[in-house]
């Protein structure tokens, strides 16, 4: 090529610093390019396993974040008589807000602990937020999985022992067919968008199933639109086909599921619908003891499962000689299915007939036919060698769609068990585990399991989220009534495995089940996007009760940027952007692991911090020294952490346990991974490697970890697992059973309450089941036809991006997507402002006729509406006048049985917030209301200490403009 | 002659806006200085941009498609906005085909917008001169990069490798040969500008099941339906035949 250059510069480069992104939670690792100590470019590492050297429209735009005049620069509180909500602040020193909360949260930890409760946002540093909250002794923490996606984490994670995005994912290298299913276009990001792009160009085959059509959908072979809420019925239509037509991998289920496992089915015994067990005693722990029974074949007479050359009846009723009847679980999976006919489901999903059949055939088909061997050797957990790995090759991919709502646990469980039929769990092509996955089912982390595990000056003894296998493992009082704020853990949503951030304010305003005193939120807007039934949450943060104390006496707040949040705060902690501090994403939480092994991976600063943005890991630390709490707290008393790089390096689970938040390079000299002793030189060795430690399992360890023994083994030496124990897929889930026997008054462990006896009974069932979204069953579906749902935009995440320059001329405000011919029904023109209307409340906004979204659903992109003023955009920034917030259609609550409590808008198994159930209807505004968005709220102004905002904006990174 | 071009293969975007972003931060902070944004932080904000994504449907319900369009300057063979230009600032390279803007020659008159059927150009409201892609013309010669991001940063950028740079006059390059096998196509080739910059149409993959593939002789359900065997006293045609 020709050597002519273009317009003279000085070279434009001066430094580049390695780092993570943190624009949205997939981490991808960054090229920071300085000039002048100023940003000048920012792009995607390529010799980092995530993105391999790309980037998204968000990590690209992270200038404009790092230098947003909506960053908060100094600490605040609010002024004497201000109102919360009302933004009125003043300065203080970073020591008065060490002083104040070191005094306020020292009251509470030496008389109740439980009255301080610490909810974070989408933080990526729970594993340090969550060792503060225990060491203080709260059981109320948590982050922000119950709004977001804890039902696809509960439902896999009960189902096969991983799940999708940080913990397992769809192998697109060797898949043929992939099914995308309640997707929008996030979960993952950069490396989905690689995979996808990969996989068509091989020639795989992608259907997509959505409500909408947009984003990763946009690039389908075929688009089956859904109607939102009734996956389940088309997955349980999908086994049933599957079943009936004998498209299932037989072998696999047998060796490696509890398909041949026989269930009890003597109705008057209180091992009722429980797997028979032989006589062998087992010592109790967090995995399946293999001492279930099969049906042999061959003997035609019960053996031990596995026994050599033994093979069971997957199908059929037997007697024991004891005289009780029993049937294989698959017998029973195949009964449940028996009706969900494709042609009842078609009715219930909108999708013909035929092509749930054909989705059915292409599946198995693909699944059978396209076999994949690898000349891989593994052996299996029953010491069979096998001399190669066999893949089924159809994968999957699913996330909110099919969470976000209160039957979402077992749509969830229902396509891991399809996943599982069509035998494609941690094989090629199928879905793949990673690192700490496949963990035990349940994996072993438990809460205490009663109010005494929460003590004055003491930590919680006990995890403050964990996995009950059981009703004694729930978190509750002698009466049953919830010990955690957010009643995660109790009846009302026994296996709430991520907590209910989205009840907090609600249960803590009401004093249901009890008052707190202070209220701690890391980087989470529950003033707005992350809330349901928003415009009474709102209120509740400023409601007194009748001596004129606040209901929630103290809200602190910490967070890079000035949110609707922050305005409720009596307290603002500025804290840093991700270009300015030291982070680990760790083993301990939610590394950022491959399917051939471990990854974890650091955050290291590439820019100063700015004003007085303080990291929130320095405060907790400071504040653990402070209050004294033992593990940051030296044996003299004194501060044990010089800082946050010095508790990474220095910290380990149990004193000389060698493992730590970091797992590579431990080790005196840095020789040791996974566990060693404290590396004085860890960042260094960090930063030289890309911020990243991957450890590459050998081949033979990468597939079939549920029942790999090598591996298993390997991660038990590493302490990954507790035990090498097989990881056997709960097709059937004896844990949900156990909990539908207590509510039936069977066996000895607790019972639940009278009034929450019969849901327990209900939705504690071990097979999946369908049934309409309760709010759905709560509604007058003529009076409000339409589903409404929200879709995460590529090119912004949560509600972070507002304030950003760039990533806002692209979402600037957002319309209501509206099926061409529903609102032609309606009179709606495109454009035209329309109500929204739901039972709980209404929303003025303007709609947008789509031919990409099915006729019975309505949709906008999620947290771009924004309130007048916050991000410190001006208050007639088109986010507040012509965006909305759906948020505000949607209730927090269901009405209970009359009589009972009102219970959680949310998934009565995992208390997962049911955000994408709402019911609307929509019509025309009147010509004469005002063409802007409703509701409106008073305007916040800026806060003490923000950069004004400038009219106009010439960003040049380093140096002059020309 | 060399003409560099960018393919863009609709068949894989997903409609990311990476490209867009990653542009404009490049050429922010790039020889031609500051790209500038109009109320960033107000109503209506407005910036400029080198390269836009389109979405938009084709089709009506169900049979929809969702098109994600990327658009930046096409690079013209023949390019109209080029003539145009009553003080020469805008021409196009000999070298290498790339067309460019001289913003000490510009003086904002937006007579090569208007003459681009594509509108891609864009006044900088700051600066008041007009501009464009410029082919990431300060990378892709930098021997100062390594060789291998010697590339457009929306190039490097791209998630799903959507972008294709190279020659498009060299028939070797993977440009050319990506328009030549997935039958890539010009934009609105009837205005006669032969832009070089070309696209990549959306490709399906369908899978066709015959009817008795679904059953095969190793249907598992062999093994599992207990199938029902008839009744000892039942007749058979063994009873009643003697020959
Ligand atoms: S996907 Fe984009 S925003 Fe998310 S971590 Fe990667 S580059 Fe950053
Ligand atoms: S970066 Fe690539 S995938 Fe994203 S919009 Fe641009 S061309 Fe499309
Ligand atoms: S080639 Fe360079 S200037 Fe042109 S669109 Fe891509 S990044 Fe922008």
């Amino acid at each position: 090529m020709s050597a002519a250059v273009a317009p003279e510069v000085a070279p434009a480069v001066q430094e580049i610093k390695k780092t993570t992104c943190y624009m949205c939670a997939c981490r991808c690792g960054i090229r920071v390019h300085l000039r002048d100590g100023q940003v000048r470019y920012i792009d995607g590492n390529p010799d980092h396993p995530l993105n391999q050297g790309v980037i998204c429209a968000k990590g690209s735009s992270g200038i404009m974040k790092q230098y947003s005049p909506a960053r908060l620069l100094k600490p605040l509180k609010r002024k004497a008589g201000a109102e919360r909500g009302a933004g009125d602040f003043e300065e203080i020193s970073w020591e008065e807000v060490y002083a104040t909360l070191a005094e306020r949260l020292g009251k509470i930890r030496a008389t109740d602990p439980k009255k301080f409760a610490l909810f974070t946002g989408r933080d990526q540093m729970q594993a340090l937020t969550g060792l503060f909250a225990r060491q203080f002794g709260t059981p109320n923490y948590a982050a922000h999985g119950g709004l977001c996606s804890v039902n696809m984490a509960a439902g896999m994670i009960y189902t096969i022992g991983g799940s999708f995005w940080e913990f397992g994912g769809p192998d697109l290298d060797r898949a043929k067919l992939f099914v995308m299913i309640g997707t929008a276009e996030d979960h993952h990001s950069n490396p989905l968008k690689i995979a996808i792009a990969k996989f068509k160009r091989n020639g795989g085959r992608f259907i997509s199933i959505n409500p909408v059509r947009t984003g990763y959908s946009a690039i389908a072979d075929e688009w089956v639109p859904i109607r939102p809420g009734t996956d389940g019925a088309l997955l349980l239509a999908i086994i049933h086909e599957l079943i009936a037509k004998g498209l299932y991998d037989r072998d696999f289920l047998v060796r490696y599921t509890n398909a041949g496992q026989l269930v009890n089915l003597d109705d008057k015994h209180d091992e009722f619908g429980m797997f028979v067990r032989t006589e062998v005693p087992q010592e109790e722990a967090c995995y399946d003891p293999q001492n279930k029974l099969w049906w042999d074949r061959i003997s035609n007479k019960p053996v031990i499962t596995h026994s050599e050359g033994a093979d069971p009846f997957l199908l059929g009723e037997f007697v024991l000689s004891d005289g009780t009847p029993v049937k294989p679980s698959f017998q029973l999976l195949q009964e449940r299915v028996q009706d969900y006919t494709p042609e009842w489901a078609a009715q219930i999903t909108g999708i013909p007939v035929d092509v749930i059949r054909r989705l059915a055939y292409e599946m198995g088909v693909t699944a059978r036919d396209q076999q994949i061997e690898l000349p891989i050797a593994w052996t299996d957990s029953w010491g069979k060698e096998h001399d190669t790995v066999t893949g089924n090759p159809v994968a999957f991919h699913a996330m909110r769609g099919l969470a976000a709502h209160s039957n979402g646990f077992h749509t969830i469980r229902a396509l891991a068990i399809l996943m599982s039929l069509l035998g494609t769990i941690d094989r090629p092509g199928g879905f793949r585990h990673k690192a700490p996955f496949p963990r035990p089912i349940p994996p072993c982390a438990r809460t205490p399991t009663s109010p005494l595990a929460v003590r004055p000056d003491t930590p919680l003894d006990g995890m403050a989220l964990g996995w009950p296998s059981d009703p004694d493992d729930l978190f509750i009082h002698e009466d049953g009534t919830p010990v955690r704020i957010d009643k995660a853990f109790s009846w009302e949503y026994p296996l709430s495995v991520h907590g209910l951030m989205h009840n907090v304010i609600t249960n803590a305003w009401r004093g249901d089940p009890y008052r707190i005193d202070t209220l701690m939120i890391f980087m989470s807007n529950m003033a707005w996007n992350s809330t349901m039934n928003t415009v009474e949450v709102r209120k509740m943060l400023n409601d007194k009760d009748e001596h004129g104390e606040h209901k929630i006496p103290f809200i602190v707040v910490c967070d890079a940027f000035q949110s609707e949040m922050t305005a409720f705060a009596d307290l603002i902690l500025p804290d840093t952007t991700y270009l300015e501090r030291h982070d680990a994403m760790s083993m301990l939480d939610r590394p950022i692991s491959e399917f051939d092994g471990p990854v974890d991976a650091v955050r290291i600063p590439v820019l100063p911090p700015s004003g007085e943005c303080r990291p929130f890991q320095e405060v907790l630390i400071e504040l653990g020294a402070r209050l004294k709490l033992p593990v940051f707290t030296a044996s003299d008393g004194s501060r044990k952490y010089r800082d946050y790089p010095d508790f990474i390096v220095n910290y380990e689970t149990e004193p000389g346990s060698g493992i730590g938040f970091l797992a590579g390079w431990r080790g005196r000299g840095g020789e040791k991974f996974m566990r060693g002793e404290p590396n004085p030189n860890q960042w260094e060795m960090y930063a030289k490697n890309n911020c990243i430690y991957h450890h590459e399992l050998p081949r033979s360890y990468q597939y079939m970890r549920n029942w790999n023994q090598g591996y298993l083994e390997w991660s038990q030496r590493n302490r990954i697992t507790r035990y090498a124990e097989p990881i056997l897929i709960h097709l059937y889930s004896e844990v949900l059973q156990k909990f539908r026997l207590a509510a039936q008054g069977k066996g000895i462990s607790r019972k639940p309450p009278e009034h929450l006896k019969q849901r327990v009974e209900t939705f504690f069932d071990p097979l999946p089941f369908f049934y309409e979204p309760l709010e759905t069953q709560l509604t007058d579906k003529h009076k409000y036809p339409l589903a409404a749902i929200t879709q995460r935009p590529m090119a912004m995440y949560h509600s972070w991006d507002s304030q950003n320059a760039w990533l806002r001329q692209i979402h600037t405000y957002n319309t209501l997507y509206v099926n061409t011919q529903t609102a032609r029904l309606q009179g709606i023109a495109d454009g035209d402002w329309i109500w929204v209307e739901s039972q709980w409340g209404k929303v003025r906004c303007m709609a947008q006729h789509s031919e990409a979204v099915e006729p019975g659903t309505v949709w906008t992109w999620n947290a771009i509406g924004k309130a007048a003023g916050a991000w410190n955009l001006t208050p007639e920034a088109n986010e507040s006048r012509q965006g909305f917030l759906l948020n505000h259609l949607i209730s927090d609550e269901l009405p209970g049985k009359p009589g009972a409590s009102r219970v959680s808008n949310s998934d009565p198994v995992t208390g997962q917030a049911a955000w994408y159930d709402v019911r609307v209807r929509i019509y025309k505004a009147g010509a004469e209301e005002a063409q802007e968005t409703s509701p409106q709220f008073e305007a916040l102004t800026p806060v003490p200490g923000m950069k004004q905002r400038p009219t106009w904006l010439a960003y040049f990174g380093g140096g002059k403009i020309k | 002659m060399t003409q560099l071009a960018l393919v863009i293969d609709l068949n894989v975007c997903v409609g990311c806006h990476a490209c867009v972003t990653s542009c404009k931060e490049w050429n922010t902070s790039g020889p031609a200085g500051a790209m500038s944004d109009e109320r960033p932080y107000d109503v209506n904000p407005t910036g400029n941009f080198f390269n836009r994504v389109q979405t938009f449907e084709v089709g009506e319900f169900p049979n929809t498609e969702t098109v994600h369009f990327p658009k930046s300057c096409l690079h013209c063979e023949d390019p109209p906005c080029v003539p145009v230009c009553p003080t020469g600032a805008s021409y196009k390279r000999k070298e290498d085909g790339i067309v460019l803007v001289d913003y000490d020659k510009c003086i904002g008159c937006k007579y090569c917008s208007w003459a681009c059927p594509y509108g891609v150009r864009e006044i900088d409201e700051k600066q008041k001169v007009m501009k464009k892609c410029t082919l990431c013309v300060d990378r892709i010669y930098d021997q100062s990069l390594p060789e291998a991001e010697r590339k457009p940063a929306c190039v490097m950028a791209c998630p799903t490798s959507a972008r294709l740079f190279g020659d498009v006059h060299d028939p070797e390059s993977v440009v050319s040969k990506a328009i030549r096998e997935s039958g890539g196509y010009p934009l609105m080739p009837e205005w006669g500008t032969q832009p070089a910059n070309h696209y990549l149409p959306r490709r399906k993959t369908r899978l066709r099941i015959h009817e008795d593939e679904l059953e095969r002789t190793d249907n598992p359900l062999k093994i599992d339906r207990q199938l029902p065997k008839p009744d000892m006293a039942e007749p058979s045609l063994d009873d009643v035949t003697s020959w």
